[in-house]
């Protein structure tokens, strides 16, 4: 293959990736790296690096829809975002000293995850619980547009208050989120929507629109460091960036009638693939 | 105060969307400019990815990259574009400090101080391997 169809292929990869990811709210970046590593052979730092980037720009494009829905909690977003990006750079600087695979099959097992929870789907937490005195002191508690289904106007200003509960457990658990995100260049999406809604208690909405609004101040916060050690190759990103925020814009587009339920069944059964492949490739040492 | 959000709290986060769909914008369309005059003169087989050799020279640290793209070179052209993509949520961040220090909620400036800190130590501590 020469460059140029090297990218193009590369790009359309990433453009499937990024309207799937859109579609089944898991992210394109959990996919890029097994693309890149299984399917064409990228070392898996150089993919590492480019899935980073395109983690941020999906995030970042995204955010300013979902921030004009009125969903997401700033304070929230801001006291975690202390734990993720503190993850991040211990994620980063560890990926400097763990084998390659190793990072493939800590990679398979997140991979082996998200893929569960598109299965399984999020339960919405519990309602009308009583604050909480660490969240009550963070002033973390905050409101939400009333349920627009459930009978209220097209333009109500109707807001749904809600309590944050277990914050210390939530703010170690974004840690951990940081650190994977740091260590293998994901949005780490489905471990701090388990961080926000199982362990806090924060409404689907809240903690979905937050956590990608999270996402992409975790994944700066590795960048730096991905940048100095050569993790990020401006050729290979061109067409993985470009790619996966077309697929997200796409995606966005038809979401209204995709039959999100089937998509996630079948994404789920891809990723669960790859997570299997990419254990397997990481004890075989190949990756 | 805990009944979190106020009406200019959501005022500001408009405003936070849009500096970040801007970013990402102004971000992609230099990749893309960069990319067309990467490709355009570009026959030879696609690099080497396979094994592990860091990106090419001086296209790794924020002053040769910039230097770079001032001479219209045009991987670090592509390479200033995702500079431009990384510094958006950090400009996202810098923007809620403001916003916080509007509502004189000195806990969450320090709060977001900290995150700032975090974030320019990642991108300009230059011993970090």
């Amino acid at each position: 293959m020469n460059t140029l169809e090297f990218t193009l292929v590369v790009a359309a990869g990433s453009f499937v990736a990024g309207m799937l990811g859109a579609l089944t709210g898991l992210g394109g970046g959990v996919v890029i790296v097994p693309l890149l590593t299984l399917v064409f052979g990228v070392d898996i730092r150089y993919a590492i690096g480019a899935s980073l980037v395109s983690v941020i720009a999906t995030s970042s494009g995204a955010a300013a829809a979902y921030l004009k829905e009125g969903y997401s909690n700033m304070r929230v977003g801001m006291f975690l975002e202390m734990a993720t990006t503190a993850g991040a750079l211990s994620g980063a600087f560890i990926a400097g000293y763990v084998s390659t695979s190793a990072i493939a099959i800590i990679f398979g097992v997140v991979l082996l995850y998200s893929a569960y929870t598109s299965f399984g789907g999020p339960k919405e937490p519990e309602k009308g619980l009583a604050a909480d005195r660490v969240a009550t002191f963070l002033r973390l508690d905050g409101t939400f547009p009333a349920d627009r289904a459930r009978g209220a106007a097209e333009d109500s200003t109707e807001r749904e208050a809600y309590h944050v509960r277990n914050v210390p457990a939530g703010f170690s658990l974004m840690y951990v989120a940081g650190v994977l995100s740091g260590l293998l260049g994901i949005g780490s999406g489905a471990v701090k929507v388990l961080a926000m809604d199982q362990a806090m208690k924060i409404p689907f909405k809240v903690s979905t629109t937050t956590s990608n609004f999270m996402i992409g101040v975790t994944a700066a916060a590795s960048a730096g460091i991905y940048l100095r050690r050569g993790y990020i190759d401006p050729a290979l990103a061109l067409p993985v960036m470009l790619g996966v925020l077309a697929g997200a814009l796409v995606g966005a587009l038809i979401l209204p009638g995709a039959k999100v339920r089937s998509l996630r069944i079948v994404f789920g059964t891809v990723i669960a693939a790859l997570g299997v492949q990419m254990i397997l490739e990481g004890i075989r040492g190949k990756l | 105060m805990a009944d979190g959000k106020k009406p200019s709290d959501q005022g500001f986060e408009i405003l936070l969307g849009r500096l970040l769909r801007t970013g990402v914008v102004i971000a992609a369309v230099i990749v893309l400019a960069g990319g067309v005059a990467f490709l355009s003169h570009s026959q030879a087989p696609s690099a080497d990815y396979g094994t592990f050799h860091g990106a090419p020279a001086g296209l790794n640290e924020v002053r040769s990259i910039v230097h770079g793209a001032a001479g219209l070179a045009p991987l670090a052209v592509i390479q200033f574009g995702l500079l431009v993509l990384i510094a958006t949520p950090v400009a996202r961040v810098l923007f809620s400090m403001l916003g916080f220090v509007l509502e004189r909620d000195w806990m969450y400036v320090g709060v977001t101080a900290i995150v700032l800190g975090l974030l320019i130590y990642s991108l300009a501590n230059h011993s970090a391997r």
